[in-house]
């Protein structure tokens, strides 16, 4: 028998704390098939945020620095710099990069670090228990928004990626859901295609996840995919903005 | 040996590329902004790397990128900056990491002013962020000595794995003095057995200030208290002038150390018994330099800091324990505390009784 699928070598062989149904062990699985794929495990260093994201620093199965709360940009610009032949990136949820982190997540984009970020927009605080995040939708209830979002208070959803595409300097800047098999197969080429970039020394590239969060959306896993495709993805279009 | 007339905040980035010094982020702030305009250029020279960055936030993160590498780094700022970077001095601190950070401080809180201060003092020796860590802070009090502490800044940084403070202030920073500078050191540690740069060949490594393993957790815990244990009994210094026969005892550090001793010169002229304790690591505070007095012949120690309320000041009440009265003379706002000032403070303490 030919063996066709396997762990990814860049994952640990342990089991993950995620929510049931989080996508968030989905994109820790599709970035490790990524850096399998350019057989660049022993050169990976992920700089990992605070938030959920977190937890994947006892998955991965390479070198990673935890940064604090929105500082991954930054932390990964100084590592980047000093080794520049090590494979960079930061792993980001949507408080940490379009709240706390905006100002360092626009400058590493603008500066054109040589790295890539994975932006996970799951809508919500998820680590810690469902706040608000800068990119909760309008009416969405978030338990600092029990009548759900309010524009006339807190503004509307911020799209980082089409805020990202106003600068120069980013290769490439991409938006991918991943609520269907075939938008997962999209997500992952865009991930290989961030990756590459590097690799060959190119610039900045930023791929926005459009995830989920059933555990403080309070919606089941299963709807929880019907909800990124009917709530997240009209306001959130799909699609590479830039490819350089 | 080389000797040079430099102000002092670029003498401070000359020794820290003398000393391995490869990375530097920092953010414009006055009275400091010599350090970054210095580096710019100077370390591109010997293949280092210079970052202006977005934010002091910004700044010291990119530094704790540099040092989980491997790579000495220091940032610079004054002391406003100094808050925004305590959430990563915490940061180097809780994940064990090396660096030097500056402090060029100024005066006063909130935006202050752009003269210089000693109001740093609590944030450099007691809270320099959040967490309950400590780190070791040294104050210069002439640019030959900011040189010499910058240079040695970065080997307690790497030997501890813990960030290190440079407190100078204004007029440290901006001062002209003819410097002797060290010779480049080649001999710092190259490959270190816990920086992060790829897992080729071993198992991963994970840099991080936090820590699942509480149990774990409140070991380093300890490990820390007893690192600053040690820290008391190894690595205090401070200067003693004239301490020997004095009745009345200055303690200072930085600049106003320096004034004091200009002071003590006069009134030793005029046959007034007075010395100096001048603390030059802050943190570790030299206690143990006031267990020296004799405390049958010492009347009073005056602290002179410029800063309102004095600061350092609960050090030397700490340091005194009771055993003789302990009072402060400050200038604050800016004002450079002057040595006709500091002779007039002590005449006042030994016309009330303080002292023969
Ligand atoms: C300076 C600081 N402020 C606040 C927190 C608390 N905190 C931890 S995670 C988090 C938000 C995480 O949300 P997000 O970035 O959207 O990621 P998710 O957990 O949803 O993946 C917050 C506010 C912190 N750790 N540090």
């Amino acid at each position: 028998m030919q063996k066709t699928y396997a762990r990814p070598v860049s994952l640990q062989p342990t089991v993950s704390g995620f929510c049931p149904g989080c996508l968030h062990g989905m994109v820790c699985k599709l970035v490790a098939e990524a850096i399998d794929k350019f057989d660049m495990r022993e050169k990976a260093v992920g700089i990992l945020p605070i938030g959920c994201a977190t937890l994947s620093m006892e998955y991965y199965n390479f070198d990673m620095v935890v940064s604090a709360h929105g500082r991954a940009p930054a932390v990964a610009t100084g590592y980047k710099r000093c080794r520049p032949d090590n494979l960079v990136f930061t792993y980001q949820g949507d408080g940490d990069l379009a709240a706390i982190g905006l100002a360092e997540i626009m400058h590493c984009a603008n500066r054109g670090e040589k790295l890539t970020t994975i932006f996970v927009n799951n809508g919500i605080y998820g680590m810690t228990g469902g706040q608000m995040a800068p990119t909760t939708l309008v009416g969405q209830k978030a338990t600092t928004c029990v009548n759900g979002r309010d524009p006339a208070q807190a503004g509307y959803p911020m799209r980082m990626a089409e805020i990202i595409n106003t600068l120069e300097a980013p290769v490439y800047v991409a938006r991918f859901a991943l609520n269907t098999p075939a938008n997962v197969l999209k997500a992952k080429a865009g991930i290989e295609k961030a990756f590459k970039n590097q690799l060959e020394g190119k610039g900045y590239s930023f791929v926005e996840l459009l995830s989920n969060c059933p555990t403080n959306w309070g919606v089941s896993p299963e709807d929880s995919l019907k909800w990124i495709q009917e709530k997240s993805i009209p306001y959130f279009p799909l699609g590479e903005l830039r490819n350089n | 040996m080389e000797k040079k007339f430099m102000k002092g905040n670029e003498a401070i980035a000359e020794a820290a590329v003398r000393a391995g010094c490869r990375f530097f982020a920092g953010y414009p702030i006055t009275p400091q902004s010599e350090i970054p305009e210095y580096l710019t250029k100077r370390l591109p020279e010997v293949g280092g790397v210079f970052i202006q960055g977005e934010s002091e936030i910004a700044s010291v993160n990119m530094v704790i990128g540099a040092a989980a590498a491997g790579v000495r780094a220091m940032t610079s700022s004054s002391s406003p900056g100094i808050s925004l970077k305590t959430e990563g001095i915490s940061t180097l601190a809780g994940a064990q990491l090396p660096a030097v950070i500056v402090d060029v401080a100024r005066t006063g809180a909130g935006t202050g002013q752009i003269y210089p201060g000693q109001n740093q003092y609590n944030v450099a020796t007691k809270a320099p962020g959040h967490g309950g860590f400590k780190v070791i802070a040294l104050a210069p009090a002439t640019v030959q000595e900011a040189v010499d502490l910058t240079y040695e800044a970065f080997d307690y940084a790497d030997r501890d794995r813990n960030p290190v403070i440079l407190l100078a202030d204004g007029v440290i920073g901006g001062m002209m003095e003819a410097v002797v500078l060290p010779e480049p050191k080649t001999a710092f540690p190259e490959k270190r057995d816990w920086q992060i740069d790829g897992c080729q060949g071993r198992e991963r490594r994970v840099n991080r200030s936090l820590d699942n393993d509480t149990v774990k957790l409140e070991q380093f815990q300890r490990d820390c208290a007893a690192m600053y244990e040690r820290w008391q009994q190894e690595d205090v210094r401070y200067e003693e002038y004239l301490t020997e026969d004095a009745d009345l005892v200055i303690a200072a550090y930085g600049t106003s150390a320096r004034v004091a001793k200009t002071a003590i010169r006069e009134l030793r002229k005029e046959g007034f018994r007075v010395g100096l304790i001048r603390p030059i690591t802050v943190s570790p505070f030299p206690y143990i330099a006031f267990d020296k007095l004799d405390y049958s012949q010492v009347k009073h120690i005056l602290a002179v800091e410029m800063c309102i309320p004095a600061l350092m000041v609960e050090d030397v009440k700490c340091a005194v324990a009771r055993r003789t009265p302990v009072s402060a003379y400050t200038r604050g706002a800016g004002f450079v505390v002057s040595p006709d000032e500091v002779v007039g403070a002590v005449k006042d303490l030994i016309s009330k009784g303080g002292a023969q």
